[in-house]
Formats: structure tokens, sequence, C-alpha cells
């Protein structure tokens, strides 16, 4: 253990730098912790001992307060109860075919015949596969959650515009309840209305909330001055100011936070079919994917992801219309057209239930009930092509997964590379890596050089084998230096925080699967983005793909993945990167693309080659741009957390997991509570980055 | 011009407007006599921005009045302290002799409601309205019925010449459409006292110019009166009865545009106007002297033409013209050596320059 202690920088020559002192007294640091590590081994297992029993103590506390305030809590469950039921029964009946003309109007009036058309097929195809009073089922929650969540997040969103003072709190507020995963706050929702599906409705609107508030905020104040002073001029009171002016200005961006609070609630009900019971959509897919049924389980899941896409779009093309213009089909139906057919749809439901009073005039045998051959043939295909899907697991999972896990001094033994690291092999990567720290301290100064020393040392180390002080340190060191000495101290309390509740070893496992993931994100996803930046056609055939992807609930996800890769890391591995892949596409393509024209001309006429264009003017100038996406990707693999704890892993996301189980209300939230504060940590982090290198370069 | 024989439509006194953490501290001294500029320094050293200092003006009764200045010299905030969209620190509005400051929520949005107008540089259209509702929102605000409303603002968009795109949405016209829509809007409740806050500057040059003969032809007409806001020094000079130059909050000079070219208040009004061809800002009634009984000249011109047009006729031979057209005034005689000074002055500036 003798090696490290070389990594330690010998920093002299940069000493200049204040801000570098600290680095190198952490560098000092990190080579006293490794050296240590076997006489003190608490420095990187944080003892049992230590630990407070602070969900206990929640628990406790909670058990106490539950008992006081359930009674109102179950009455208000008991009045949500009842236009829950009348919801579902409305949809249950309502025949098939009055549903198909309503919404095939609704989209004809949205976005025009090519989305009607989808419509139609997506009904049809939820018909046929035999999943309509699931769907329905889940339609009803979604449709008592999004007037809530939009009503609710309009009011907040008022207040926080009229009131900038209270903004802080309402955005912390927001933070959490967008980070927090569901399942953490399902154990007191539980506890407090009882079970049964106002919980899911509960919850759905907890989570789709926030997007309103976010847009409404958005929208009110980014009324132009001049349209605000016009109204004051026309001597508006404050309320006609409001209903009159502000109002119906921001409303195209009211409607996008409609689209988003939609597309969270609907997302939403479909998790929380974790809790069961309700005979939705969601708990279809869980249920067959339980019992490795994966053609229902596919089946079930294009029933989700279809009327995710015709949600979104149906909600979008309310908010704007398209840059052509209305088509004619949009033109046709006119309010009153819609009004009619809606109407007639009505009739129709009527008189088909006048003349079939009981019938619930579904196809008979739905495509589900005949899966049983393709379910062979699928296991069957995973089985016989397993050296292939195995043989891309284990090139991952030894090539990447357990070095970042165990590190190299953990990973290279004869047992499983076949090889040991004698001292020559350490002291060869020990050079490898301070040579290619001093070549980037030579060439992008110390930060680069820092930071490829702490690479090199996790890479050495491992995630489970860094000494927690040092971890903490750094981290903090990083946010006190990038984001100011608040930040810093938020990020020691976070960390400090899930170090005395225990829960170390599950946030290391969920670092090492987030930074993996979001490694994975950047490459493959940078990757695609700069193609698809220099090539029209790649960036036609990849929007509808990120779109699609976008708009899919995360539980979609882990079905391709638990198929071909059992239960796993490598599953939870893929499952995250899917979902987690749209932004970098998305944003180094924008980046790219919206790269100031004249200073790429300057460079292209200085006969750079277009790789040196790229590398040289166009990545460093859309830096600002990516970085925004780098962002919105950990918070994307940070919410899949949670969601990837059911194909079996071993990070904080399991730990909300197994507290659901076990209705540890105090555990669940404490983890629930640390994934929010890496999302929030990260996001602070960046964007404080952002505004540095903002503020550096004007 | 018989500004001075009409009555004060707007007066403001001593009007300051500062931004900072306790503008109001600097203002609580009832009583004393400030000095603005060195109380200007001040709140400047000690993080305070003083937008508008000390300003004071009056303006007449059908007057346009016009404020130049360069941006960030304080001419916006100045009309908005007029209009109160911006609370002034201190000072004192007097509009129709009625303290405008002292006026409560309730008054202030009666006196918006029918006394006065705002154009805004950048429109400040309703997007979600038609151009026939837009220009009527001010009477629906005020709770018309739909019948008048819609009549009276048919109405005005006739006067500004719109016909026909009634039910155009804003994002469907072009610029100076646009702005025609705002003028329409903000005299269809017929203020008598009418802000444009850089009405113009939006539009190409070309434009600009035609809707600033279009102003005239309306004001022509309406003899509003006007509060004009521009940094177009020719736009200024082209239309401005009197014209007010702002400098870093302060106003430096006030005067009609003859005064201003002829006798600049310092080095930086001299700078400012210096490419304004003097033949061309002066006209016939600036230079004229009383005739006091003599006889008057054979030719006559009326008082507002400038002397770039009397030219060809001096050059014909003429030796003088009768001024008239200002029926206040007693008659009044220009002289060919006036104008000829004139000439000889723009030559020395020319020089000099």
């Amino acid at each position: 253990m003798t090696a490290p202690a070389a990594i330690a920088p010998s920093a002299q020559r940069f000493a200049i730098a204040p801000a570098l002192v600290p680095w190198c007294g952490l560098g000092v640091l990190t080579a006293l912790c490794l050296l240590l590590k076997t006489e003190l081994p608490w420095l990187v297992n944080f003892p049992k001992e230590w630990t407070l029993p602070l969900a206990s103590y929640i628990n406790a506390v909670a058990d106490v307060v539950v008992a006081v305030i359930q009674p109102g809590f179950r009455a208000l469950s008991a009045l949500l109860d009842a236009p829950m039921r009348g919801a579902r029964l409305a949809l249950a009946w309502l025949p098939w075919p009055a549903v198909m003309l309503a919404v095939a109007a609704l989209a004809l009036k949205s976005s025009g015949e090519r989305l009607a058309i989808f419509a139609l097929a997506t009904l049809a195809y939820i018909l046929l596969a035999g999943y309509w009073p699931q769907s329905m089922n889940t339609l009803a929650l979604v449709l008592l959650a999004v007037p809530i969540s939009t009503v609710l997040g309009f009011l907040l969103g008022v207040l926080g515009y009229a009131r900038p003072r209270w903004r802080p709190v309402l955005n912390g507020a927001l933070d959490l309840m967008q980070t927090v995963p569901a399942f953490a706050y399902l154990i007191p929702l539980l506890l407090l209305f009882g079970f049964g599906p106002v919980v899911g409705l509960i919850a759905s609107a907890i989570y789709a909330t926030p997007p309103m508030v976010r847009n409404t905020m958005l929208g009110l104040e980014r009324v132009p001055a001049a349209i605000s002073e016009a109204g004051l001029m026309s001597g508006c009171t404050r309320r006609q100011q409001f209903w009159q002016v502000e109002v119906p200005t921001a409303l195209p961006q009211l409607l996008v936070g409609f689209n988003q609070t939609t597309m969270a609630a609907l997302s939403m009900v479909i998790v929380a079919a974790i809790i069961g019971g309700f005979e939705d959509i969601g708990w279809e897919v869980l249920s067959s994917m339980r019992k490795a049924e994966f053609g229902q389980s596919i089946l079930s899941g294009l029933v989700i992801a279809l009327l995710a896409i015709l949600i979104d779009r149906l909600t979008i093309g309310f908010a704007k219309a398209p840059d052509t213009g209305p088509t004619r089909a949009m033109r046709w139906m006119t309010p009153r057209r819609l009004a009619l057919s809606l109407a007639i749809a009505l009739a129709l439901a009527v008189v088909i239930r006048l003349a079939a009073p009981d019938a619930t005039l579904l196809p008979e045998t739905g495509l589900r009930e005949q899966m049983g051959a393709v379910n062979q043939w699928l296991l069957g295909l995973v089985r016989d092509y397993a050296w292939f899907f195995n043989g891309v697991r284990n090139a991952v999972l030894y090539c990447l997964l357990l070095p970042m896990r165990v590190g190299i001094s953990g990973s290279a033994t004869p047992a499983m590379w076949g090889f040991s690291l004698p001292p020559s092999a350490l002291a060869v990567y020990v050079v490898l890596v301070l040579a290619l720290a001093v070549l980037a301290a030579r060439r992008l100064g110390w930060r680069a050089a820092v930071a490829i020393l702490a690479a090199g040392l996790v890479l050495y180390t491992g995630f489970l084998d860094l000494p927690w002080p040092v971890f903490i340190l750094a981290v903090a060191l990083l946010a006190g230096q990038v984001g100011g000495s608040r930040l810093g101290l938020f990020a020691v309390a976070g960390f400090g925080l899930i170090l005395v509740n225990g829960l170390w070893p599950q946030l290391v496992q969920s670092l090492y699967l987030c930074t993996l993931a979001v490694l994975l994100c950047l490459l493959v996803g940078g990757a695609l983005g700069v193609w698809a930046a220099h090539s029209e056609r790649v960036s036609r055939a990849l929007k509808p793909i990120c779109d699609a992807l976008q708009t899919m609930p995360q539980f979609v996800f882990l079905i391709p993945a638990l198929m071909f890769f059992k239960v796993g890391e490598f599953t939870a591995l893929i499952a995250i990167t899917l979902y987690a892949i749209v932004p970098p596409i998305r944003y180094v393509e924008h980046g790219l693309r919206h790269v100031r024209a004249d200073v790429v001309e300057a460079v292209e006429q200085m006969g750079a080659t277009p790789l040196q264009t790229l590398l040289q003017a166009k990545l460093p100038l859309a830096l600002p741009v990516v970085m925004l996406g780098l962002n919105q990707t950990i918070m994307a693999a940070l919410s899949m957390l949670a969601i990837a704890a059911l194909v079996g892993t071993r990070d904080l996301g399991q730990a909300v997991y197994v507290a659901l189980g076990k209705a540890d209300a105090g555990m669940g939230l404490i983890a629930g509570l640390s994934i929010a504060f890496l999302a929030i940590l990260a996001d602070r982090l960046i964007q404080a980055a952002v505004a540095r290198s903002a503020a550096a370069s004007r | 011009m018989t500004a001075a024989s009409r009555p004060i439509k707007l007066a403001c006194r001593n009007v300051w407007k500062v931004y900072g953490r306790r503008p109001d501290y600097y203002f609580d001294s009832r009583g004393y006599v400030i000095d603005p500029d060195a109380l200007a320094e001040r709140l400047r050293a000690e993080a305070h921005l003083p937008a508008v200092v000390d300003a004071s003006f009056e303006v007449a009764t059908g007057e346009i009045f016009v404020i130049m200045g360069l941006s960030g010299s304080g001419k916006s905030t100045l009309v908005r302290c007029l209009s109160r969209l911006v609370e002034p620190s201190a000072g004192e509005i007097l509009l129709d002799g009625r303290n405008l400051l002292a006026a409560s929520g309730k008054e202030l949005i009666e006196l918006r409601r029918h006394a006065m107008g705002m154009v805004f540089q950048n429109f400040g259209l309703l997007p979600h309205l038609t151009v026939l509702d837009n220009v009527a929102f001010p009477l629906k605000i005020q709770g018309k019925p739909a019948k008048e409303r819609e009549a009276r603002a048919r109405e005005m968009i006739a006067l500004v010449g719109l016909e026909g795109r009634e039910a155009s949405f804003p994002h469907q016209l072009s610029g100076g459409q646009q702005q025609r829509v705002g003028i329409a809007r903000s005299l269809a409740v017929g203020p008598e006292l009418w802000f444009l806050d850089e009405p113009f500057s939006a539009l190409d040059p070309l434009i600009r110019k035609q809707m600033q003969d279009e102003f005239l032809r309306l004001q022509r007409m309406l003899k509003k009166t006007i509060i004009f806001i521009t940094h177009d020094i020719a736009e200024a000079f082209r239309l401005a009865d009197r014209l007010a130059i702002m400098r870093a909050g302060k106003i430096v000079q006030i005067g009609r545009p003859a005064d201003i070219v002829l006798n600049p208040a310092d080095d930086y009004v001299a700078q400012f106007t210096e490419d304004m061809p003097l033949l061309r800002v002066i006209t016939a009634g600036d230079i004229a002297t009383p005739a006091n009984g003599a006889a008057l000249p054979e030719r006559s011109v009326a008082a507002d033409t400038s002397l770039e047009a009397l030219i060809p006729q001096l050059a014909s031979g003429v030796g003088g013209f009768a001024v008239t057209g200002d029926g206040d005034n007693p008659p009044a005689v220009l002289n060919a050596g006036a104008v000829l000074a004139v000439l000889e002055r723009e030559q020395a500036r020319r020089k000099s320059s």
C-alpha cells in the first residue's frame, strides 16, 4: 500500500494557484488514509456501532403523529375515493367505440389527421391486446391527478410569482418533490391514507405538481414589460391585469406546464402500481415481469409507451401550434364541430349501453392470452443465444463494472482476471497516472491534473474501498470552490447524514452505478449527438427515437433489459443508461448546431480540419449547453435508481425499496432524501460551474 | 409659436427616480434646498442609481414635447414616472394642476382609463387578441358594452389606416402595422395626454419616416398634448415643438429646436446637434423680426417654413418676406440678411468640426 502515496501531488511547480493548496492537503490526507486503512478499518468501512438510529426515531415520531392526524387523512381519502370510483366507473361504462370517437376528435383538433390516425391505432391495439379495462383504470387515476396537480401547481406558481421572497422555500420544496423517489413517500402515504388507489393518486399529485408550478412562474415572469405596462396604462385593476393580461400572455407556457404535469402524473400512476391491486396497466407490466412472461410484459409495456406518446402529443398539440400553421384538418375541426363530435360520442355510448347494458363489448380473446408461444420463443431465444447475451454481460461486468467497483487493487486477482497485481505492474500504473497528470497540468492546468489523479485513485481503490473522509472532503472542497462555501457545507451535511445512518455502502453503490451510467450516456449519447449535428439524416432518424424514449414511463425500460440480461447490476445499468441517454444526444446536437456561425467560419477559414474545428472550436463553445445535458442525465439516472432497484441492485434505491416492503417509513424517507440530496448537489454543482464559465467568458 | 399662452397641461417639478437599497433615505429633508449635482454624485458613490435627476419642465396643451437622450440617459424612466408606471422617489407631477403623485390607486386607474394613452417601443400588444380586440381592450377594461367598443375600435383602426386587418393577430402583422395597432389602442379612450415611448425605434428607417408623417397627420387632427421619447435626433427635431435633452438622468437643455441648435447649453448639446443642418431646423418664424408698423414685403411665407425652402427665392433676388400664420403674434418680417447670417454660421460650424 505504498504506491498510492506517490499519487499525492508533487505540486511545488503549480503552487501559485491558491485554490490548489487545499487539494494538496487532501492529497496528503488521502495517502495517510490509504496507508492506515489496514490498521484503522473504520476509515473505509464506517462501523455499524457508530450509526445513529435516526430511522427508528423517525418511525417512533411518525407512529405518534400518524395516530393523531390519521383520521383527518382517512377522511380525505374517503373524500377522494368517491370521485375516483366515479371516474373508474364512468370510463368502464364508456363503450370503446365512443372513447375512440372522442379521442380521435380531440386528436384532430390538437394536431391534425396524423395524430388522429395514431390515436385510433393505439386504442385499437389496446383493445386487441386485451388491456382495455386496465388502461381505463390507469386513465381514471390520471384524469383525477392531473386537475388536482394543475390547479395546485397554478396556485403555487402564482404565489411564487407574486411573493418573490417565498421563492427559495418554494423552489426547495419543488426540488424535493421531484427528486425524492416516490417509493420513499409511498410508505407514509400508505400509513396516512390507508391501502388503496387513493395513495397512487396522492403520490402522482405530489410528483406531477412541480412542473406546473415552475412553468406558471416562468410564464408569468416572462410576460414582456411592454405588455404588462400596456395593460396598466389601459387602466386595469389588479385582477383585470392578472386575468386579462398576464394569464393569457403566459398561456402557451402554462400549457407546456400542463403537458409536463400530465406526463409526470401518468409516469407516477404507473410506478405507484408497485403497491399493487388496482388492476391497472402498471400492475400488469410488473406482475408479468415477475412471472417472467416476457411476451405479456412487452405487450403491456407497449400499451404504456403508446398511451404516453398519445397523451403527450395530444396535450402538446394544444400548447403550441405547428410552425407551419394549423393544418386543414385542424382548421376543419372548429370548437363547434369538436363539441358536436363529443356529444355524438356520448350519445353513441348511451345508445350502446341501452342496447347492451351488461356486455363488456371487448374482444373475447385478447392477444395476451395467446402469448404463451411467444413467451416460449423469447425464453428459447435468450437460452439459445445465451453465449451472446452472457458474453456481452460478462465482458462489461469484468472490464467495466468490477474494476470500477472494487478497483484494480481488488479485481486484479487470479480468481477474477487470471493475474495478480505485482509491484512492477503497480509501479507502471502509478507512473502512467502521474505522467498523464503532469501532461494535463502542462496543457490544461492544475484542475485537469487533480481530476486525473482523482480518477486514477478511484480506479485503483475502486468505489468500495475509497476512504469516506477523503471522499466527503473532496466533494465538499469541489462544491466549496465551484459553488461557494454554502454548497460545500451542504455537501458535508448531506454526506454526513448518509454516513451516520449507515447507508454509506449503499451510497457508494449508487455513486458507482450512476457514475458508470452517466459516463456511458455521455460517451454513446455524445457520439450520437455529434453525429446528428453533422448529418441531417441521422438527426431526423434519431428525433422520433429520442421523443419516444423521453415520453416513456421509467418502468418500460426495465422490460428489455430484464428480458435479455436477467436480474443484476448489469441489467440495472442498461435500464438506467437507456432512460438517461436522451439528454446528451439532444443537448450535444443542439449545442453544436447553435455554435455561433461566425466563429466556426473564422476557424475554418484559418484552415482547421473538421476534427480540429469540432474539438477546438465547436465543443468548447457548446460546453455550457452540453453541461445542461449532463445535468439532466444525472437527474434522470438518479431518478431511475429507485426503479432499477426492482431488478436487483444494492444501492440507495434498493434501500428505499426494501423499506417499502418492510413499511419502514423512517429508513425509506432517509434513503429517499439521500437520493434527493445527491440529485440536488449535482444540480447545484453543475449550475454553479456553468454560471462560472459564463461569467468568465463575459 | 404661442406655447406660452396656452394653459399648462402637465408640469413636472424636481422629479427624482433613484434605484438602490434605500432611496427614501436621501429625500426626507423637506425644506432644504438640494444641490442636484452634489446629491446625484453622492448617490452614485453610495451604490444607488439616480435614473432621473431633478427633472423639471412644463408641457402646454396641444404641444409636442420631445424628450431626447442616448440609451440609459433616463428618458424612459422619466416618462414612466409621468404615468406612474414607475413611482418617482421625489418631486411633484401636476396634471391639470392636480398632483398626480397624491392620487390613490383607484384615482390613478380612473386617470389611466380616461386621461392618458401610451404607445410602447415594443408595441405591447396582447398576443392572444385580434387587432380589433386589442384596440378595444382599454374599453373592455372599463366595462363598455360590446357594441360600443367595437364601433369605437373600428373608428380608431380606420384612423390609423388598418381597415381590413381587424381579424388578424399581432404576430401576423409587420412591425409598422403592429405599431399602428398600438397607436389606435392608445387613442381608443380619447385621452388628452399622449405618451409615446420610442414608438418608432423598432422600425426600419423607411417605415419610421412614414410613421412620423402619419403621426404628424394625426396630431394635426387630434391636437393632443404629447410627450414623445426618442433617441433619434433627426426624429426629435422633426417632430418637436419643444424638446428636452437628457444626459445621465439630468435634463441639460429645454427649448425649441432652433434655440437648441443656435444656443446649445453646453459642449455636450453642441456636439449632439452639430450634424443637424441649421437651415432645415430653423424656420422663418424663428428669426423673423417684428414689422413694427413698417410696410410688409410683397411675398409672404408661413412661420413654420424652413429656411432651406426659401433659398431658391432668395437666390432669385427676393429681398425679404412677410411671415404669416402665427395668429397671435404681431406681423413680422424676414430679411434676406438674417437668412444669410444663419448660412454663414452653418459654414463656420462645418469648418470647425
